[in-house]
């Protein structure tokens, strides 16, 4: 507490350095978990520092519902929003709209993985500071897998046979609500995450590489959407297609399914009093096609970015600076079991207390998928919705996978023309 | 449905007397003078946007690049190459199979949402127009959905048949009419019945109080004329009421029908970027805002206009519906 209250004065002699005076700020965040919250709670500490008044702007959860909110307002310049919380992948599509953080920040960015600061660096200009970074885990019922003699699953197939036994054995004994596994399979950007993973763990590429091939149109990629087709309305509810995030957690957190596939900050909820699964479960990485092979998580996150438009650009940066900041990532990692992004707080002891599981999540992160943001640039949107229609399709039980996919590939392949 | 044509002749009446004609005159300059402000915010705040949509589908726009728009033509609505191999290629909306999807679910929609609810709300219509107490908390009461907003309402649908904790499901079951859980808004089959039940909901009220607004205009003599006849009260229904409501309800489809094309926020909320229930206005929107294509949204907006305009000419002319009042 004693080391956070001095780094929280030390922030303040900064900021008291650079504003003269008292600014009125406003910020947009999700409203995923409790999320807002604790963004609530921290501005509170950093008004009382700064005497900067900060208001919240709550946004959807869904973040492509985000994402169009944000692209209309700053494409109208709008002045109202000082400070954006984005996503991972929407830095080269929003660029040209953010404030060039790379002088205001050269004190504090070296403390965070060069890896993410990259991911937010286009065409040599830092449009966002990491807030926090993302890397789904499967979550699952620890009591459930022990009572059944079950280990954690390293393949798909063994979570398949896993969730299956358990969910039929579980509904015989009474249990008629339980599903053996739960997901994000709504068509929108988390099924472009989720699906991302089955191919690229087992083999099919990540949609487009790095160099601008598209490489989607494999046997592998098939088989592995195939294979989630399998599942539909056997291990999980036909409901699973319109699941988001917090769909699937409230399946999840009453108790009804054996397996979850959720970003980090299910984690803290799932722990917290008003959980049917409190004490009860355990997080491992992803399976994989085959036993052996590397886990793949897609690589998410939310950084904070600097209005263009803003009038206030100095105190917003100051704010962006102290959200980002160890000690705030620090609660962040305690309070809501969210990825720092941070590499020194994997060794601190007290949040490897809180979250048992977050230093062993270091190097899958950093192993992680990034979606092809980087490369398809501006077009990246149009890429994601048609990779998640043809997914959302073949699981739907329109066309194959081999189909969806071929077809998928020659729309992309319009889409790139020359380059991307 | 009163006369307020501007432009009608002073006709026989103007003739007889110049005095009579330079009345005229001076009431229709005055009525200009007194529309003047109405017609000028229409066109500031409909004419101008829907001219800028227009003029964008014929450029390359961005939305953050809408001053450096160049003019491209209609490529955005159709365009064609001829390969080396000799087979054509064409580009653009008009060749867009997601477009004529949405199109398809868009006609679909509005023809089977806008059938359903001009029934329902003529039953609805002619039980609210019956002598009953408590009619007017009824009446009230009715009109409860049509008041939400339709977000709060879809939001609220979207809990009510969620496939593990929505009550349609819980009361489905109960009744033992379903043997296990729907997932309404994710099965293909049931995405866009989901939307018309909502939507049903929802817009009946409105039907059934313009078509209520109808059925106090017949006078009671004719039915009680009817009734000394011993006129059998089906007969009377299909030879009196429906031809005198009859231009109550075609006005009444139309509004409906206009909004029912242009169907958006129920939709987006309910089934956001499923292909079953996507429409023009879901489609015009991801372009626009979701994709980096202004244009090709524009374009979608525009045609989308264009559709809602000849569905609306088609219909006034084949219904000879005539909003002036009287048969055409």
């Amino acid at each position: 507490m004693r080391t956070m209250l001095n780094a929280l004065s030390f922030c303040a002699a900064i900021i008291a350095a650079g504003t003269a005076s008292a600014a009125e700020l406003s910020l947009a965040a999700n409203t995923t978990g409790k999320n807002v919250n604790f963004i609530r709670e921290q501005l509170d500490i950093f008004e009382k520092q700064t005497g900067h008044k900060v208001s919240l702007v709550t946004m959807p959860p869904s973040s492509s519902e985000q994402f169009s909110q944000y692209r209309l307002w700053l494409a109208a310049g709008n002045k109202d929003v000082d400070v954006y919380q984005t996503d991972v992948v929407w830095a080269p599509q929003l660029a040209d709209q953010f404030v060039d953080l790379t002088e205001a920040t050269k004190d504090v960015v070296g403390q965070h993985f060069p890896s993410i600061i990259a991911s937010q660096t286009v065409n040599g200009r830092l449009v966002a500071l990491p807030a926090f970074t993302d890397a789904p885990a499967l979550y699952y019922r620890k009591d459930l897998l022990e009572k059944y003699g079950k280990t954690p699953p390293k393949t798909w197939d063994e979570l398949a046979a896993t969730a299956k036994e358990i969910q039929e054995k579980e509904r015989a004994a009474g249990q008629g609500d339980l599903w053996g596994y739960v997901f994000q399979g709504n068509a929108y950007e988390g099924l472009t995450c989720n699906a991302l993973e089955w191919i690229k763990s087992s083999g099919g590429g990540q949609i487009v590489e790095p160099d601008g091939t598209i490489s989607i149109n494999n046997e592998k990629a098939a088989a592995a959407i195939d294979r989630v087709k399998e599942w539909i309305g056997a291990i999980s509810p036909q409901g699973v297609l319109a699941y988001q995030e917090e769909e699937s957690r409230g399946v999840w957190q009453t108790g009804n399914a054996v397996f979850m596939r959720n970003w980090p900050y299910a984690y803290a909820l799932g722990n917290g009093d008003d959980s049917a699964v409190k004490g009860k479960f355990a997080v491992a990485p992803l399976p994989t096609a085959t036993d052996g092979d590397q886990p793949s998580s897609t690589l998410g996150g939310w950084n904070l970015a600097v209005s263009k438009y803003s009038d206030d650009q100095e105190a917003a940066i100051a704010l962006v600076k102290f959200l980002a900041s160890p000690e705030v990532q620090k609660q962040r990692a305690i309070q809501l079991s969210n990825l720092p992004t941070v590499a020194a707080l994997y060794d601190d002891a007290e949040v490897a207390k809180a979250q048992p599981f977050m230093p062993a999540w270091k190097p899958i992160f950093q192993s992680a998928v990034p979606r092809p943001s980087a490369v398809t640039k501006v077009k990246y949107n149009e890429v994601s919705a048609k990779f998640w229609n043809a997914v959302h399709n073949t699981l739907s039980g329109n066309g194959t996978a081999a189909e969806n996919l071929e077809l998928l590939e020659v729309e992309l392949t319009n889409m790139k023309g020359d380059s991307w | 449905m009163t006369d307020l044509s501007l432009a009608d002749p002073p006709s026989a009446l103007g003739q007889q007397a110049g005095i009579r004609s330079d009345l005229n005159a001076s009431r229709v300059r005055s009525a200009w003078i007194f529309l003047a402000p109405t017609l000028l915010v229409l066109a500031l705040v409909a004419g101008w946007p829907l001219l800028r949509t227009i003029y964008f589908s014929f450029t390359n726009a961005s939305l953050t690049n809408l001053e450096g728009a160049e003019f491209v033509g209609f490529k955005n609505y159709l365009s064609w190459i001829t390969l080396k191999s000799g087979r054509t290629v064409y580009n653009g909306l008009l060749a867009d199979p997601a477009w004529w999807n949405a199109v398809w679910n868009t006609l679909k929609f509005s023809a089977i949402s806008v059938t359903i609810e001009t029934v329902l709300g003529l039953v609805v219509a002619l039980v609210l127009n019956a002598n009953f107490p408590g009619r007017g908390l009824v009446r009230a009461a009715i009109l409860i959905p049509w008041a939400i907003p339709t977000i709060v309402s879809a939001k609220m649908w979207a809990w009510m048949l969620n496939d593990q904790f929505g009550i349609l499901n819980d009361l489905l079951l109960g009744l033992g009419l379903i043997s296990q859980k729907i997932a309404w808004t994710a099965n293909p089959e049931t995405a866009m019945v989901a939307v018309l039940i909502v939507d049903v909901w929802k817009t009946t009220p409105f039907m059934a109080l313009l078509i209520l607004a109808g059925l106090q205009m017949v006078p009671s003599d004719i039915y009680e004329a009817a009734k000394i006849d011993g006129v059998h009260p089906l007969k009377v229904f299909w030879r009196l009421t429906l031809p005198l409501i009859r231009p109550a309800l075609m006005v009444a489809v139309i509004f409906r029908m206009l909004d029912a094309l242009r169907i958006f926020d129920l939709i987006y909320v309910l089934t956001p970027n499923n292909a079953q229930t996507k429409t023009m206005s879901v489609l015009a929107r991801e372009n626009l805002f979701d994709f980096d294509k202004f244009a090709y949204g524009a374009t979608a907006s525009t045609m989308l206009f264009l559709i809602i305009a000849a569905i609306t000419v088609a219909y006034m002319w084949f219904g000879r519906v005539n909003l002036e009042g009287g048969e055409r």
